[in-house]
């Protein structure tokens, strides 16, 4: 029986799609996302719940400034435009929230997200965002004009052609954007490494567990939780730049709140407050995920599940059950997650 | 003991004038709901001393400490620390003005070591400014000076020997010395502890109240809350006896232990206490 599946199961593809999508720009994306998350919630505990607010600020900025022609079309000044957005949501989100208990920035947060993206969609900023159609405008989408040209083309270094071997190959302007896209998560990893083992640090460590501990030590605990959230959100921001430079253009379903607790997930799944945890994470992830969709889609095909249990269409919504049954089991048996200290971890169930 | 002039004799009145106040409170007033918990008219703490507030439950005596420290705000009053006013100011500035606090249940950071605990008291780091944060060589000789003052002090309060563990594995006591020693990293003047000796092992209170007694002959102000009499009689300088948000007696240990006021409002509740479950 068990010999009969595994002749009906494609394995070179399963574990070949699997790698693909972990060693991609979107894991790049997540994972990036995930170290601001970290330095949030990981490090400094503060409970952000509308991550996707800072990647929408970021991607939307960037975009807008590009196609609107300010600052002179250039990319590079509209991903920093992107970044002053991110770096005005953080402090329209702290500044009143952040002298207060936990939760209400949880609440801010997650509010900020939904009036974000409600607000991009809305009629009423068609010319700027495009609304529900998003950026570029649809004439420019038909005639495969985008913003990501310019880094998948104009500054791509890579000859024309395709790279790789077996399944994973690429062709010259994906594996661009996704050598950029790593760089950027080892750059932010490197920055938060920096940062965590300075004496700023050990401030933002020393808050996260007992605020009133670092007040009563001098510490000026809203100035700090501030800065967080500000170098945080610009780690999301960029991470939102990066989804658009991949995708080629910007669009409010891409910001739903499931993305904030995708990142959540990959968080917890490597282990916040660890260096590494949001990139372990992110690549275990979209491991795990494409895995089982793909098992499940060949199974399916193959006749092993019948179609009174689950039809090909429902696949994506199984592999989200999936994902929480192994959240759950995380939360028993490894709360810090695949890579963090137990020491440190804050999830304590016991 | 000590060549410090410790006083014996100030005016035992309710408010009396300290030859060298460190701390003046003056109309301070704190009401939660219908509670007058805390209703002071006037008090000065001396320089160079070691104060106790003392009072049955519900005295007021940590709710004072929050008022003093930042951490709550009285409904009105105002204190000068060293000739600077404090009121309105949030705790952090008061603590970097020379007045710090330790609290009844002990605030050592579980997830940290014992070491960065320690490292976390001293003031003043560059490397806790954002723009230094990342350029080790503007605060790597701070961080050496830092380290080396931790280490005495911890060799002082003996936890040497845990200074690599996380502060979750000390026992109670220890997380009080670890307190107290990471107050003492930012060279306060006047160093106010709640309930120190609350909750730690009797074997351990003598230490205890050595380094208070240390902390005094160094130069530091101490004000310290106690409920336990016995305890306080010992080491205080000059205390002060709280009974329901009032200052109802001041003086030296055995002006106060005399005082028929402080015997009824503190020790009559403790003896009715004790008659009740006979």
């Amino acid at each position: 029986m068990i010999m009969n599946l595994l002749a009906d199961v494609d394995i070179g593809k399963l574990l070949g799609l699997a790698l693909r999508t972990s060693i991609g720009v979107q894991a790049a994306t997540f994972a990036l996302a995930a170290v601001g998350l970290n330095l949030h919630y990981g490090y400094t505990g503060l409970l952000n719940f509308g991550v996707v607010a800072f990647m929408a600020a970021g991607a939307y900025g960037m975009a807008i400034f590009f196609t609107q022609g300010w600052l002179g079309g250039s990319l590079i000044l509209a991903i920093a435009a992107g970044l002053v957005f991110a770096v005005g949501i953080a402090l329209s989100i702290g500044l009143p929230s952040l002298r207060l208990r936990a939760d209400y920035l949880a609440i801010t947060t997650i509010a900020i997200a939904e009036v974000l993206r409600i607000s991009f969609r809305s009629q009423r900023l068609l010319d700027l965002t495009g609304g529900p159609f998003g950026l570029p405008s649809i004439e420019d989408r038909n005639a495969n004009v985008s913003f990501a040209d310019v880094v998948t083309v104009d500054w791509n270094p890579i000859s024309d052609g395709s790279y790789g071997f077996w399944r994973l190959r690429f062709d010259d302007q994906t594996l661009w954007v996704m050598i950029l896209g790593w760089l950027m998560v080892l750059l932010a990893t490197l920055l938060i490494w920096g940062l965590m083992r300075s004496p700023w640090g050990r401030v933002i460590k020393a808050i996260r567990e007992d605020e009133d501990a670092a007040r009563a030590l001098g510490k000026n605990v809203f100035s700090y939780k501030l800065q967080s959230l500000i170098i945080g959100g610009m780690i999301a921001a960029l991470a939102g730049v990066t989804r658009a430079l991949n995708t080629g253009f910007v669009e409010t379903q891409q910001f739903r709140p499931q993305t904030t607790f995708f990142i959540w997930t990959v968080l917890i799944l490597g282990g916040a407050a660890s260096v590494w945890g949001p990139v372990v994470g992110s690549i275990a992830f979209w491991f795990v995920i494409i895995f089982v969709e793909e098992l499940l889609r060949q199974m399916v095909d193959s006749g092993w599940i019948p179609e009174a249990i689950l039809k090909s269409n429902d696949i994506a919504s199984v592999r989200m059950i999936m994902m929480g049954l192994m959240l759950g089991a995380l939360m028993i048996w490894r709360p810090q997650g695949l890579v963090g200290k137990k020491e440190e971890a804050q999830i304590d169930v016991r | 003991m000590s060549d410090n002039p410790v006083p014996t004799s100030f005016d035992t009145t309710i408010g009396s004038k300290k030859p060298d106040p460190i701390l003046i409170v003056d109309a301070m007033a704190k009401t939660f709901g219908g509670l007058r918990a805390v209703d002071i008219d006037h008090l000065e703490v001396q320089r160079g001393i070691i104060t106790a507030f003392i009072g049955p439950n519900g005295a007021g005596k940590t709710t004072l400490f929050n008022l003093i420290t930042g951490f709550d705000k009285p409904n009105n009053g105002s204190w000068v620390f060293n000739t600077s006013s404090l009121a309105g100011k949030p705790p952090h500035l008061i603590a970097q003005a020379g007045m710090v606090r330790t609290f009844q249940l002990t605030k050592s950071l579980a997830k940290m070591t014992v070491l960065d605990n320690m490292l976390l008291g001293a003031s003043k780091q560059r490397g806790e400014l954002l723009r230094y944060a990342l350029l080790r060589p503007q605060w790597q000789k701070q961080e050496t000076e830092v380290l080396k003052k931790a280490g005495t002090l911890l060799e002082r309060f003996n936890l040497s020997h845990m200074r690599d563990e996380y502060a979750a594995t000390l026992s109670g006591g220890q997380r009080k010395l670890l307190e107290m020693a990471r107050a003492l990293m930012s060279e306060p003047t006047l160093i106010l502890l709640d309930e120190p000796m609350a909750g730690v092992n009797p074997a351990l209170v003598q230490s205890l109240l050595t380094h208070i007694e240390d902390l005094r002959d160094d130069g530091v102000s101490v004000l310290f809350i106690e409920h336990d009499m016995d305890v306080i009689m010992g080491i205080s300088d000059w205390i002060v006896v709280l009974a329901e948000g009032k200052i109802i007696a001041e003086g030296t240990p055995a002006d106060v232990s005399k005082n028929p006021a402080v015997i009824d409002a503190y020790l009559g509740s403790a003896v009715a206490e004790e008659l009740k479950d006979v």
